[in-house]
């Protein structure tokens, strides 16, 4: 009966284990975790330029909102820094001002580079936006793949490092050429190292002739992940068990009786634990 | 025993990530630009006859200038050399050939005066004719040396009047190797000076900006002014060969080449065992191009066999296209392994129109970067551990499976006597 009854704690305590890991897991992709490089590198206040090419990109850390007073058909650069195992989502808007008037629809878009100036795709998000000749602002959003430790040097997987937004005109009516504009961009991540974990780093993508960009915190990678409460839980899971079933294939511990001659007359069986019954 | 190995495992892998990731980055900023360099900027005023009209705020577009160069003269930052450059300020006469070749320094580049900078300027009267082509020139020999940036901000109210097409003119003088950018700024939004200013702006990466308002064209000087104290990293001239052969090695470093169109370069990198090369190349479409175009960078070894390759196409708009490649060269066992040359054949596919001139080639900018990176993926995710209900389960299950067979042991040494 001990046994049951331990068993039966057990039990419990293994399903309290994997409940607390399910609802981890289904926190895994969520944004719950706080992001580590939330604030820029050695910047007090956001950026108001943006650089003109990759080489004069201004550095704005990611959830930091830059801005931008450009003409239209500029091409406005700005670097940001991405660690593994963030999705990184990045949002632009330009806006006209009211006092230019503009002749026809524009259309706009939002490209991102990674460290190595490769284009990376946009896995969803209005990449390219049409503006009505009316229309005060357009939105664009471009949502990255989940940046990786490690990629084979041929694939362009986004690796942890650098990331360049440029934000241009596409199509606009010649008369609307030089019109003032403003753009704002903003970078955010969320997600852990969790699911997308793969094996192995690399260094940070960044170039050395170019300003430094690095999270605030520096690239020491997550360390945070849901991991950590699967195996831990699972370790713990397997001791409970091994225990559980240690007793149950051993049997209970007879209490030893060496002063008293062993009665004949009545049948052996287990004691009956205290409070049973009640 | 399982955890303890986990966690020995996570914890030394932990410790190795942290020395790859934390130390590594460190080394890797050696390239940054001086920080005593001296950016030049030389503002181009066009002072022909035209801008006498009013129609700036109900201003003249002569004073809106000289109020916003007030202005730009009171705030421009320190360490910053201005100078002032007129074109058709002198010549109010007929005669097309002396009108073109009326330019004139007003202000010399170098440490800025403020005052004298703003009576130099309170004497212009609009005069005569535009020649935009050969005042860039001169401006480009006033502006040059130094190891700054440069940068000129051209401000007129018409197209080039004289013969030369100044689009042209900042091409050649972009081509020259010296690190300028152009911004030009129209006064009149007129078709034919906003294809202009907007060619000469792209030819150089520049911008182009049209100007209605007084504090608008004040704003956007300063903006420009501003700019040429940003850091950037001048890149170095290069060469590139045809031939792997015949290439120039590059070290690490940012470099500038021309290419025509449809061409290839080749350069040589020399990778030690154990660094990673990193390069990218971006072509700058300086011109009108065909909509279509892609550029293409492979790492070849010297006996022909690509290593890898990345190549990027596109279509519609754009300034610039760009390519760039990974090799990370594993490690060798003895130091004395020698470097390894890489070729990198920077390719590009851009056409254009045959109205369109194809010299000077497009601009090449090709960064290059060696750094110490693991040429393998470790065997281990995340230190290695795990997720996900099979792991539990095969926990479980090793737990479950370990605890009866110690559980029988027991009973059997029990029951046997072995144990009391």
């Amino acid at each position: 009966m001990r046994t049951l009854r331990l068993i039966g704690a057990v039990t419990l305590l293994a399903a309290a284990a994997l409940t607390s890991l399910t609802g981890t897991a289904l926190a895994d992709d969520s944004s719950a975790t706080p992001d580590p490089s939330a604030s820029a590198t050695g910047s007090d206040a956001p950026p108001t330029q943006a650089g003109t090419d990759f080489r004069t990109a201004t550095v704005v850390g990611q959830g930091v909102q830059a801005t931008a007073d450009a003409s239209a058909g500029d091409y406005l650069y700005w670097q940001f820094p991405a660690d593994t195992g963030q999705h990184v989502t990045v949002h632009a808007t330009v806006t006209f001002p009211t006092t230019s008037t503009r002749h026809g629809a524009s259309s706009w878009q939002v490209d991102v580079y990674d460290g190595l100036r490769r284009r990376q795709p946009c896995r969803y998000g209005t990449q390219t936006a049409t503006a009505a000749a009316s229309a005060t602002s357009v939105d664009l959003v471009c949502h990255l793949r989940t940046i990786r430790s490690w990629a084979e040097p041929w694939s362009n997987d986004p690796l942890r490092g650098a990331y360049y937004v440029r934000v241009t005109v596409l199509d606009l009516p010649s008369t609307d050429l030089g019109q003032p504009v403003h753009a704002t961009v903003e970078a955010t991540s969320d997600g852990t190292a969790g699911s997308q974990a793969v094996d192995g780093s690399v260094a940070p993508v960044v170039t050395a002739n170019g300003p430094r960009v690095a999270p605030s915190d520096g690239w020491a990678g997550t360390w945070w992940s849901p991991r950590w409460l699967w195996t831990g839980g699972g370790g713990l899971l397997a001791i409970l068990l091994a225990f559980a079933g240690h007793r149950l294939a051993r049997g209970p511990l007879r209490p030893p009786a060496p002063s008293r001659p062993p009665m004949y007359d009545r049948p052996d069986r287990p004691r009956e634990p205290a409070g049973y019954g009640d | 025993m399982i955890m303890r190995k986990l966690l020995a495992a996570g914890s030394a892998c932990g410790l190795m990530a942290a020395l790859a990731c934390g130390l590594l980055p460190a080394t890797a900023h050696a390239g940054e630009p001086v920080p005593g360099a001296t950016p030049k900027v030389e503002l181009v005023l066009d002072v022909s006859g035209s801008m006498s009209a009013k129609d700036i705020d109900g201003q003249s577009r002569m004073s809106a200038a000289k109020q916003a160069f007030d202005d730009v003269v009171d705030s421009t930052p320190d360490g910053v050399e201005l100078g002032i450059r007129t074109l058709g300020a002198n010549y109010p006469g007929d005669d097309r050939k002396t009108g073109c070749k009326d330019t004139k320094q007003l202000y010399p580049v170098g440490e800025l005066n403020r005052d004298q900078a703003k009576s130099a300027v309170a004497t212009l009267q609009p005069t005569g004719w535009t020649p935009i082509g050969p005042a860039l020139l001169a401006a480009a020999s006033d502006i040059k040396g130094g190891d700054g940036t440069h940068r000129l901000v051209l401000i007129t109210d018409g197209e080039d009047t004289c013969a030369a097409n100044p689009c042209d003119v900042a091409r050649q003088i972009a081509a020259q190797g010296v690190d300028l950018t152009i911004d030009t700024l129209g006064l009149v939004p007129d078709t034919h000076t906003r294809s202009q200013l907007s060619c000469i702006a792209e030819a150089t990466g520049g911008t182009y900006t049209t100007v209605q308002h007084r504090q608008q064209l004040t704003t956007k000087v300063k903006q420009l002014v501003d700019r040429s104290t940003d850091v950037a990293v001048t890149p170095t001239a290069t060469q590139g060969a045809d031939t792997c052969a015949g290439a120039p090695v590059l070290k690490r470093g940012l470099y500038s080449d021309r290419e025509t169109f449809s061409q290839n370069r080749w350069y040589r990198v020399d990778v030690r065992p154990g660094q990673e090369l990193r390069a990218s190349a971006t072509v700058s479409d300086d011109r009108s191009v065909n909509a279509d175009y892609g550029v293409l960078l492979r790492g070849v070894t010297l006996h022909g066999r690509e290593i890898v390759r990345d190549d990027e196409s596109g279509t519609g708009r754009t300034d610039a296209v760009s390519a760039g490649i990974r090799y990370p060269k594993p490690k060798a066992d003895d130091d004395d392994t020698p470097a390894e040359t890489v070729c990198l054949q920077v390719g590009n596919s851009f056409s254009a129109p045959a109205s369109v001139k194809t010299t000077p080639g497009l601009p090449v900018e090709l960064s290059i970067d060696l750094v110490h990176s693991p040429d393998q993926p470790s065997d281990v995710a995340f230190y290695g551990l795990g997720r996900g209900w099979w792991l539990l389960g095969l926990l479980a299950a090793t737990g479950i499976v370990a605890g009866l067979i110690t559980g029988w042991a027991a009973r059997w040494r029990l029951n046997t006597g072995r144990t009391r």
